[in-house]
């Protein structure tokens, strides 16, 4: 019998060739290629419509791609039945088996793929085990909370052993606490598994705590793909940058660029380092992203931007800084509370927010 | 002194009073129409026949006696009634194989429909009543000249040449098992479609993405998940199927009775009405036995919650 909680599995790797999907006149995917890693916690993440789920089934063998392939560790499966890849779906509505027990779904795939009893019944207990539901196998899954039968769904896919498992929003009908220890589960589980997961989630701050590599998706198309520090420190366009969390996009010009740094110059004048992204050579007029928590805020003349301070925003942990920049655009900046009482700063007072080393990033667009 | 739990008491009586009281039109009318037939159909098949149909109103057992027994007319020996047996017999076996029928056609049949697009399904079903349009007897008669020697069929395939001599198709068992599979058919497809169309097609999708072959979802998936469907589509065929009158009448002509046949020929040219009330009442019985058997049976191995 095999048992579940060794490393040693092999994660399939998934290879995506120049994917298109049409629905009639609908294009809903436009030439996706993508390479998910062996063992991967993959992410795809985009607003909802972007064609996320139709990517995964196409994985999983719902839906047949238009143009392209779809390869398991090399091997071209796009044509095959879903019933004939060893990939397995968790459901965004769980699609549990209503007629069965907690227990028959769980060992489901694996009386379908003709194995012993005693080996399904010894699988069952294992899985029951690994997510938590020990005692509950002879339940009908219709008396299971929202929590419990997403673990019946999770261990039913598991269950079967498959080189990879696709997950599409699993956790977003699940209440916000449940969602954060489901998401440490998730982790938990395919780190014991060694599972390639395929994660679909519209949720940015889902994606960065979870993920290996996120895949970033808009209107059918893959904008980047990167690790959670990628994505969020060198988003490569403008796309990228406001989806994932908050963003300050400022004007400048290339002065010069150096390896893998560019000087640029605000139109206050002042001049930074920023990074670029691969593949391309930055010159003239450019969009910089900087993030809120990379900048502070200093009394008036000290930094590199000047303006007038429009807004204090407090969140507990964080104040957000709302200034207006002289020229037009406002900035925001991110400041820790590291101790208690008032800010220091005023509305309405000029101000100059001075950017960190190396954060800037210039955009591809 | 009245007790708070005596006011309590009073107010529950006073409930139940009341709502007798609004259930009394459905009451009234469950009785007229179906208790009140069933009653009077029993008392006459314990009275005895009158000289020219009708019945004397006289207590007499000979009615439910002629169910089993014949007695002869000559020298009174009382022999097993076989003929009665055999068309019960018949008649079940013609309604148990129509029902199968309708549910092999009636389930991919319902399937399709419930598988198109919301927009076209009203279509599709409206497709399928419109033969309720058209009266029993016109549609049968339909059927016979599909069927019959110079009907469509057997034209046909003389045209062709695959055959010399025209096949017999009327007057055969299997012209009234196709006849009332026709005009069953819907009474199949409509309780099919309404569960199936409640089923959810993820369900189906959940079972591929388990590696179950397509005889595997259909068998573990979908066909627990309609059974409520699938019994109530049988009921809806079984029971009119097996006490069947105007199918037979024509497409079995006059030697393949069914029961809804022997009964009326009491009624008719037999002049034994209490025979026939009788052979009713046997009726209702087996379709009783064979609604609570079979209900019994497809929820036991229906599993637990959708039997
Ligand atoms: N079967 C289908 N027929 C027509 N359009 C579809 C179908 N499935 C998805 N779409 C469309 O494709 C687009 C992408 O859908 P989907 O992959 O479900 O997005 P996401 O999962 O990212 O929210 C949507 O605009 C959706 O309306
Ligand atoms: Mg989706």
């Amino acid at each position: 019998m095999t048992d579940t909680r060794t490393t040693a599995a092999h994660g399939g790797a998934i290879g995506l060739h120049g994917i298109k999907k049409w629905f009639g006149t609908f294009q809903a995917v436009d030439n996706v290629s993508l390479d998910i890693r062996s063992n991967e916690f993959f992410t795809l993440l985009g607003p909802s419509g972007c064609g996320k789920t139709t990517l995964l089934r196409m994985i999983a063998g719902f839906e047949l791609p238009t143009e392209g392939q779809v390869l398991l560790d090399g091997v071209d499966i796009s044509r095959l039945l879903p019933n004939q890849r060893p990939v397995n779906t968790v459901f965004q509505n769980y699609a549990l088996f209503p007629h069965l027990t907690v227990a028959e779904n769980i060992g489901f795939g694996l009386k379908m793929l003709g194995k012993p009893k005693s080996e399904i019944d010894s699988v069952v207990k294992d899985m029951l085990k690994l997510v938590h539901l020990d005692g509950r196998g002879n339940n009908p899954v219709t008396q299971l909370s929202g929590g419990q039968q997403q673990r019946v769904a999770l261990a039913r896919a598991l269950a079967p052993r498959p080189k990879v498992l696709l997950l599409d929003e699993p956790l977003s009908a699940l209440d916000l606490k449940l969602r954060k220890s489901m998401q440490m589960e998730l982790k938990r589980l395919q780190l014991e598994t060694g599972i390639t997961f395929v994660f679909v989630t519209h949720d940015q701050e889902e994606a960065l705590t979870m993920s290996d590599r996120i895949a970033v998706m808009s209107t059918g198309t893959v904008r980047q793909v990167g690790s959670p520090w990628d994505i969020y420190d060198r988003p490569a366009e403008r796309f990228v940058a406001d989806f994932i969390g908050e963003t300050n996009f400022l004007e400048a010009e290339v002065i010069s660029v150096s390896g893998e740094k560019a000087r640029v110059r605000l139109s206050s004048g002042a001049e930074i380092n920023a990074t670029y992204p691969e593949g391309i050579t930055p010159k003239g007029k450019v969009t910089i992203v900087v993030r809120p928590e990379h900048a502070r805020l200093g009394s008036s003349g000290s930094g590199m931007l000047e303006g007038v301070l429009d807004d204090i925003v407090y969140l507990g942990t964080d104040n957000h800084f709302h200034v207006k920049v002289d020229g037009g655009s406002t900035f925001i900046v991110r400041q820790q509370n590291a101790k208690s009482g008032h800010c220091g700063f005023s509305e309405q007072e000029r101000v100059s927010i001075a950017i960190n080393d190396d954060v800037a990033q210039i955009l591809r667009d | 002194m009245v007790s708070p739990q005596d006011v309590s008491e009073q107010r529950q009586k006073k409930e139940i009073r009341d709502r007798w009281f609004l259930s009394a039109p459905a009451l009234i009318l469950i009785l007229a129409a179906s208790v009140g037939p069933l009653v009077i159909v029993l008392l006459y098949s314990f009275l005895a026949p009158g000289n020219y149909g009708d019945v004397k109103w006289e207590f007499s057992t000979e009615g439910w006696f002629n169910v089993l027994f014949s007695r002869d007319i000559f020298d009174d020996t009382v022999s097993l009634a076989d003929a009665h047996f055999l068309i019960f017999w018949r008649s079940v076996k013609l309604a148990f194989a129509t029902t199968i029928f309708c549910l092999i056609f009636g389930f991919p049949t319902a399937y399709f429909i419930a598988t198109r697009a919301p927009h076209n399904r009203s279509l599709w079903l409206f497709l399928i009543t419109i033969p309720f349009w058209t009266n029993m007897l016109i549609r049968t008669f339909a059927i016979q000249e599909v069927i019959r020697s110079e009907g469509i069929i057997n034209t046909l395939l003389l045209k062709i040449g695959i055959i010399s001599a025209p096949i017999q198709m009327m007057f055969t068992d299997f012209a009234i098992m196709l006849g009332m599979t026709y005009v069953f058919l819907p009474l199949m497809v409509l309780p099919l479609y309404a569960s199936l169309e409640k089923l959810d097609f993820r369900l189906v999708e959940a079972g591929y993405d388990l590696y179950a072959s397509r005889f595997g979802v259909l068998w573990r998936i979908v066909i627990p998940l309609v059974k409520p469907g699938i019994i109530a589509g049988s009921i809806l065929v079984f029971v009119p199927a097996l006490s069947s009158y105007v199918v037979p009448r024509v497409l079995g002509g006059g030697k393949n009775l069914m029961v809804g046949n022997l009964i009326e020929l009491q009624f008719g040219q037999g002049r034994n009405w209490p025979l026939g009330a009788a052979l009713s009442v046997t009726l209702v019985i087996i379709v009783l036995f064979a609604m609570l058997y079979y209900v019994r049976n497809a929820s036991k191995s229906g599993g637990s919650a959708h039997g």
